[in-house]
């Protein structure tokens, strides 16, 4: 009866409900289009390493796994790890940011790259086209989709300061998003005949220890690690700044839901001040009236839950149409548990004072109040 | 009458409400007893002191002295939650502005009543057959409040107070909103739950007419009992 009582009450005042319900929406949308844009981010970024199909990754000494934009490592290095035994291929790769949000320009030795990842899939243009001068690139289709106006084959686009020809869309998936010849990116960097990182490919998985092994002998200092490694140390959870901004947004979604559902529920109980003198004059004991006031919020708390998961998936395809290439979104079901109780909790939080209003309403003065 | 009897017994009843400095005595010295089974009216102007009588016979706010006993309960004596018991399981009202649960149709608002007083909410149209036979509203318990007429509104705020077998039912101006021919009904239905049920009415009301549906009339005059003629 009491579920009753408060579904009546839900549905007799539908546009108080829904706004709460949207309000309390919001930030739990916040919540996990934060966490999915930082988790698919990173899981596109690891996707993208995975697609180099290298074995192990070699990376400057002191550099972290958020830095990559120089390139200090003598490209001769890049030989000379080839020629490492168990070391079938070795590839060395330029990095530069874009200057568009996240995205970096990737040099490569194109033939090289094509050799160690299998080649790029390729959704306009060709392989023959790829780099046939020096300006050329190619992009994915997500960066291509990004741009406004859409790039295709044929456009031009502006990075670091130098106009590029496009030359090829191709499909996400392998290093980066824009790639250019490894010559023309050492120069634009400022950084002739050294590359950003080194990828290796072994001839067997089983030699991997015994190759990082002579890896730091042959060069200590130097960052190495296997690419499996390396994923892991690209997880969301290895990024203190991610963790933190997520628990600022949580703070600011629990603070909204808590004073949402607060004024919420207090202008309910306002409204509701003769109904709940009318419950008191029945023998409505102070647990029944303030578990109705919880019940009430319980349900706008998990309303607003459901709100904010239908609203995530509505940013992730806002997302997926404006900035695909910057922030993807992944959708992050194992974080709906965790917006529920935040959800329920500040909006049991925000409910309690209300509550104590309606508890210790005198049951005169509720009745006659018009 | 053995005020051993009584369902309600009274004594020196004074209430005094504070509203800042000013200190107002709603009630001096009040005595007054209800035997089982009487339906009494008790009649006054604005301002004598009949609905604040009304209050502290049904628990809604405690006395600033005095004895009152109701249903073998010195609500003066007991608990705020004593009262609320008191309220659901030996007490029951009827408005004069009905005070229906507006969002609940007739029939919710029954089941709610029962609800808060720990009874069984299903069937209770089979058990109450007779009440709600009496009042005549069998065919509008899914109606909610406003869809209904007055005087229906009043009858199902009876059929809401009798749903859980209280041994007192307190009327406050329960006509006060109908027009003569609901007034009337609804008269007649108080009298005839007395008499067929043994029910118990303490109805308060400013219309003599009205009162004349009791076995005794009180009046009331500036916080004490002018006469008590029974």
């Amino acid at each position: 009866m009491i579920l009753r009582l408060v579904w009546e009450n839900i549905k007799f005042r539908p546009m108080r409900t829904l706004l709460s319900i949207l309000l309390i929406g919001v930030p739990v949308m916040l919540i996990l289009t934060l966490v999915g844009v930082s988790r698919g981010f990173m899981e596109e970024s690891q996707q993208r390493t995975r697609g180099v199909g290298a074995d192990i990754i070699v990376r400057p000494p002191g550099s972290s796994f958020t830095t990559g934009s120089t390139a200090p490592i003598p490209e001769a290095a890049v030989a000379k790890l080839g020629q490492m035994p168990h070391v079938a291929q070795s590839l060395g790769v330029v990095q530069a940011l874009t200057g568009k949000l996240f995205n970096t320009i990737n040099g490569i030795d194109y033939p090289a790259f094509k050799r160690m990842s299998g080649g790029f899939t390729f959704v306009e243009g060709d392989d023959a086209h790829a780099f046939l001068q020096p300006n050329d690139i190619l992009v994915d289709a997500s960066f291509a989709a990004e741009q406004r106006p859409k790039l295709h084959v044929g456009s031009q686009t502006k990075l670091l300061n130098t106009m590029w020809h496009v030359t090829g869309i191709v499909e996400s998936g392998k290093l980066g998003r824009v790639f250019a010849q490894i010559g023309e990116l050492q120069n634009l960097t400022q950084a002739p005949g050294h590359v950003s990182q080194i990828y290796l490919k072994l001839d067997d998985q089983k030699n991997t220890q015994a190759v990082m092994d002579a890896l730091d002998k042959l060069i200590p200092g130097y960052e190495i690690y296997t690419i499996q490694d390396w994923l892991d140390l690209t997880s969301v959870d290895q990024i203190p700044a991610v963790g933190i901004f997520v628990k600022v947004i949580i703070g600011i979604g629990v603070f909204t839901g808590l004073i949402v559902v607060s004024l919420s529920m207090y202008m309910a109980v306002l409204q509701r001040t003769r109904e709940i003198g009318i419950l008191k004059s029945l023998g409505a004991t102070k647990s029944f009236v303030m578990s109705l006031i919880l019940w009430e919020a319980g349900a706008m708390g998990l309303g607003g839950t459901v709100a904010g998961i239908a609203l995530s998936f509505a940013s992730k395809e806002a997302l997926k149409q404006f900035v695909p290439a910057s922030l993807p979104q992944a959708i992050v079901p194992d974080w709906w548990y965790i917006v529920l109780g935040i959800a329920l909790g500040s909006a049991f939080l925000g409910a309690i004072y209300p509550g104590m209003i309606a508890v210790r309403q005198d049951p005169i003065e509720a009745l006659s109040y018009e | 009458m053995n005020s051993a009897d009584s369902i309600i017994r009274i004594r020196n009843l004074r209430k005094v409400y504070k509203t800042g400095r000013v200190a107002v005595e709603a009630l001096r010295g009040v005595d007054l007893d209800v035997p089982k089974g009487e339906f009494l009216s008790v009649v006054g102007p604005s301002g004598s002191g009949k609905s604040t009588l009304f209050h502290i016979v049904g628990g809604l706010t405690p006395p600033t002295a005095g004895d009152v006993v109701v249903g073998g309960v010195d609500v003066g004596k007991v608990s705020d939650a004593k009262r609320t018991e008191l309220r659901r399981t030996s007490v029951s009202f009827v408005f004069q502005k009905f005070n229906l649960l507006p969002n609940l149709s007739a029939r919710d608002n029954i089941r709610t009543a029962l609800y808060i007083a720990g009874r069984p909410m299903d069937h209770f149209e089979k058990e109450l057959r007779n009440v709600l036979e009496l009042l005549g509203i069998e065919g509008r318990l899914d109606h909610r409040p406003t869809e209904m007429s007055g005087g229906e509104q009043q009858r199902v705020a009876i059929a809401r107070a009798l749903a859980t077998g209280p041994a007192i039912l307190l009327a406050d101006e329960p006509t006060g909103n109908l027009d003569s021919t609901n007034s009337l009904a609804v008269l007649n239905l108080l009298r005839d739950l007395n008499q067929r049920l043994g029910q118990t009415i303490l109805m308060i009301t400013h219309n003599a007419e009205a009162a004349a549906f009791g076995h005794r009339t009180v009046h009331m005059r500036d916080g004490q009992l002018a006469e008590s003629p029974g």
